[in-house]
């Protein structure tokens, strides 16, 4: 198939390029170097692909690359673009919140997307929004204790 | 500054959180083909004939390889730990669904897929057989004849054997059972029965193959680097040194990256093309690779009339699927445990590798100990129940306790038995009284624990490189697949060297570079690399003293690293080596009695309490506590060795409540994450964690491996617990809440229609 030609913007940077028409997010992102967000299960159950598209979480291997034209996309790798790690990030460093880190990217957009709707959530809230992501190490507990542990942290500075 | 017992976060902790670790799934090398398996359809039949032109035909398409074109380059392609029975594409015969009978390559992955989908086989179908029992008797024949690897000894007799399905039988034989029985004032015998399952690393397989002038590299997501290099080096008749393995971290392993699985494939086609090509599996294709074995274990005991257990016969049956891989070390290491963690002085063991037409069945976090402890421990709970005794008194009577023999004859030390079960009954408050629930919410408990032995003998080797400036680097094949392996060992390098362990660089496993490990496999690599990497360290640490004594300083004296270089050579220069390698004793058990008594270098004791609330109406079973303690040894770093024990118990929580592979005619029917449920957030009960804190020894430091030992005692002590709320009893895994409303249906006399 053809390719066609996108515009968007990229963790703030604007990017042309082409693409074909049947080819996902995931794999657009791995072209232009980016390996944080990464197709597992394919079919948007695991969260491993979890990209934000105009501030909105996707799972990238179901969204079609040509889907971001005109749009900006941020991905995991924009979080310490400036050298230092996200409160969220850092959160997940202290309470252990991963083993063998697959799936790690997918949850740390998805808290950072969860505290900037409920700033002090619940265990309830967290469990619920975090449903979309799968950890086969079985994280769980220390992810909730790592979100609970960046929304402390995001109250008492500015965060990211 | 003290390393050992540091709450350090993992080294890799930075590359992970920002999606930047390496993984094999984000390599691509320049002129790379992407390769696509096209899979039998089949479970059981004689290729007739395998259409690859409209493939071959097609716009993109490189090549189209099938297993007549591998052996033309490799003339034997078969591979495989124990047995050399798997071929690297179907030969003559399919032997499962998903069986990969040819591969298609392209420099565009989609055209790679949409040009698989146009192969067509033809199959002379032969009749098929799932079920282990069934297994046993020779009426369908999986392979014609065994095909036993060179690699373990034992293994050598069972060379050419015909007729059978059974890979391997192992048989133990301590003291005399039959006697006991007939002596015995109680007999019980059970049969209990596990699905299917499988690991479902969320970084599927993947290999990358990179041709040479004259050999080739491997980058893969592998636990055993050093095993694929050999493998692979035997199946081209190459010396070892043609073929370099590179393994960055892995997005999980749990066993099912063990051995040779997609590396000869992606070897063979890259040097067929002599271009590099990378296969990936998808999700789905995972349920075609390795899974965990189906078993069927049938477990009798005698009791005295002080309700000492007397007797006990284990029959167990694994069903190992197409092709052995490593079902026959799993029937043999594991088999031997299968009487649990008791003292009885008369004990059989019969256990069976079978083939079967399903896919290949492995190790997966426990190496089957999980199914043993599944039997064992709800048999157990159903004999105290029968006596009338309370299940932990009876477990405290019947305990095998360190300094006596456990069933093999080997002794039993450094196992904090006791200490694991006390720890769960005071956790759980197991004495205590609680709330049974009413109505049709009903409540009960149930405690099991189990013993492990690790898979010995296995050799580690290490390297420590201590540079001009003081800075250390460790070089080892151990592969870091979330465990922290990596950070476990800085710590014991800081240790000795006295550097911070996190200023300690790891060489991530390149066969041409780190030494010889067995693997990163059967929670081995704590104890065995971890000795090694601790007398390499000490090794390099006299290096420097002697150093230090070269360059004239005073004998004695504590010279930091860098100015004893400086003074030896005179300017910023030089390296120190230090290098070990660790290889327990061990003794093969015996031919005819199973038995030795030097059969593993330590034990590992875990167990689980569960209390669970039973939704009478419907079976549905909500975990309202689940405890989860392991003997650590002494933890090199708490708090890494607590994520393990609870990402295994959360594991087994799946394999227990709901994770099962669905076969209808030989073909997976819920190869996805949409109908092969794994547990996610909201399934989590409350739980809690206890490393009991003991002392291994042998091991570095006093510690021992950890990373299987969360996923013994948690199904038998759900089901256990169950049996407590509602007074039935489920033998077969998963525990749905289909199987317990049928069971509560039977009791009451009013039986479940079947579908």
């Amino acid at each position: 198939m053809n390719a066609r030609s996108i515009n968007f913007t990229l963790n703030d940077q604007p990017v042309s390029t082409n693409i074909e028409p049947h080819r996902n997010l995931v794999e657009l992102l791995q072209d232009l170097g980016l390996f944080g967000a990464r197709e597992s299960c394919g079919q948007g159950l695991c969260g491993c692909c979890t990209v934000l598209v105009d501030g909105q979480a996707v799972s990238g291997c179901l969204y079609f690359a040509i889907w971001v034209d005109g749009k900006s996309v941020t991905t995991v790798e924009h979080l310490d673009a400036d050298g230092a790690l996200s409160n969220v990030q850092q959160a997940f460093i202290v309470c252990g919140a991963f083993q063998c880190g697959f799936c790690t990217p997918g949850f740390v957009l998805m808290t950072h997307q969860l505290l900037e709707q409920h700033p002090d959530p619940s265990d309830e809230d967290i469990r619920h929004y975090l449903s979309g992501n799968l950890c086969r190490c079985a994280a769980y507990p220390e992810i909730v204790a790592a979100v609970k542990q960046a929304a402390r942290t995001a109250a008492t500075s500015t965060g990211h | 500054m003290n390393q050992i017992g540091r709450e350090l976060p993992r080294l890799e902790a930075r590359a992970k959180v920002s999606g930047r670790a390496d993984y094999t799934h984000n390599l691509s090398v320049p002129g790379m083909l992407y390769g696509k398996v096209f899979r039998s359809t089949v479970p059981h039949g004689r290729i007739r004939n395998i259409d690859t032109a409209a493939a071959q035909a097609f716009p993109g398409v490189h090549r189209v390889v099938t297993g007549e074109d591998i052996r033309k380059l490799v003339p034997e392609p078969y591979y495989g730990p124990a047995f050399h029975d798997q071929p690297i594409l179907a030969l003559e015969k399919v032997r499962y669904v998903g069986e990969p009978v040819a591969a298609v390559l392209a420099s565009d992955p989609h055209i790679a897929e949409q040009a698989a989908q146009l192969i067509t086989a033809e199959y002379d179908e032969l009749p098929a057989v799932y079920d282990e029992i069934a297994a046993m008797a020779p009426d369908t024949l999986v392979h014609e004849v065994l095909r036993p690897a060179g690699t373990f000894a034992d293994l050598k007799h069972l060379q050419g054997r015909k007729g059978t399905n059974v890979a391997l039988d192992y048989h133990l034989r301590r003291g005399n059972v039959d006697k006991a029985f007939a002596g015995a004032d109680r007999i019980f015998e059970h049969t209990f029965k596990t699905q299917q399952c499988l690991h479902l690393p969320f970084e599927p397989h993947v290999a990358l193959a990179e041709p040479g002038d004259e050999r080739l590299t491997i980058y893969t997501s592998n636990q055993t680097p050093s095993f694929v290099r050999i493998e692979i080096a035997r199946l081209f008749s190459w010396p070892e040194n043609r073929v370099r393995v590179k393994v960055p971290y892995l997005g999980g392993g749990y066993g099912s990256k063990v051995y040779v699985k997609l590396e000869a494939l992606v070897a063979a086609l890259a040097m067929l093309v002599r271009r590099p090509v990378k296969i990936a599996l998808t999700m789905e294709e995972q349920f075609y690779m390795i899974t965990k074995h189906p078993t069927t274990f049938r477990i009798k005991s005698g009791v005295d009339k002080d309700g000492r257990l007397v007797a006990r016969a284990c029959e167990v049956y694994w069903n190992g699927g197409a092709y052995a891989d490593i079902g026959p070390r799993v029937t043999q290491k594991s088999g031997f445990t299968a009487a649990g963690p008791y003292d009885i002085e008369n004990v059989s063991i019969d256990s069976y590798a079978l083939y079967t037409n399903r896919t290949p069945a492995g190790a997966l976090r426990g190496f089957g100990v999980p199914q043993l402890v599944w039997g064992y421990e709800s048999h157990t709970d159903l004999i105290a129940r029968e006596l009338g005794m309370d299940p932990v008194a009876f477990r405290r009577k019947n305990l095998l306790r360190n300094g006596r023999p456990q069933a093999s004859g080997t002794v039993l030390q450094d196992a904090a038995i006791d200490e694991v079960l006390e720890a769960l009954v005071g956790r759980i408050g197991w004495n205590a009284p609680f709330d049974r629930g009413s109505a049709t919410l009903r409540r009960g408990r149930g405690i099991a624990i189990g013993l492990k032995a690790s898979i010995s003998p296995t050799t580690s080797v290490a390297v420590v490189n201590v540079s001009a400036d003081g800075s250390v680097y460790l070089y080892k094949s151990t592969v870091d697949m979330g465990q922290g392996a990596d950070t476990a060992f800085a710590q014991i390098v800081g240790e000795v060297l006295d550097v911070r362990s996190e200023d300690v660089r790891i060489i991530a496993p390149d066969t041409d570079i780190t030494p010889y490990d067995m693997g990163t496999l059967g929670s081995r690599s704590l104890y065995h690399m971890g000795n090694a990497v601790r007398l390499a360290a000490e090794d390099a640490r006299a290096k420097l003293r002697a150093l230090a004594v070269e360059a004239g300083l005073p004998e004695g004296t504590n010279y930091p690293p860098a100015e004893i270089f400086k003074k030896r050579y005179g300017m910023q220069a030089g390296n120190v080596i230090g290098t070990a390698s660790f290889v327990p004793n061990y003794k093969a058990p015996d031919a005819q009695t199973g038995l030795s008594d030097n059969v593993t270098p330590f034990w590992m004791v875990g167990g689980a309490a569960a209390e669970v609330e039973i939704d009478t109406e419907t079976g549905q079973v909500r975990i309202v506590r689940l405890i989860n303690a392991a003997d650590c040894g002494k933890p090199i770093n708490p708090a890494v060795a607590r994520t393990q024990l609870s990402g295994a118990a959360i594991m087994q929580l799946g394999f227990t409540l709901s994770e099962a592979m669905q076969l209808d005619g030989g073909q997976v029917t819920n190869a996805s994450l949409a109908d092969y449920k794994i547990p996610g957030i909201g399934d989590i009960p409350p739980m809690e964690n206890e490393l009991v804190v003991a002392e291994q020894h042998s091991g570095p430091f006093g510690a021992k491996g950890l990373g299987e030992t969360g996923t013994f005692g948690v199904s038998p002590a759900i089901a256990n617990a169950i049996h407590d709320a509602v007074g039935v009893r489920i033998t077969e895994l998963p525990i749905t809440a289909e199987a317990v409303l049928r069971a509560l249906r039977a009791k009451a006399g009013r039986p479940l229609e079947n579908d």
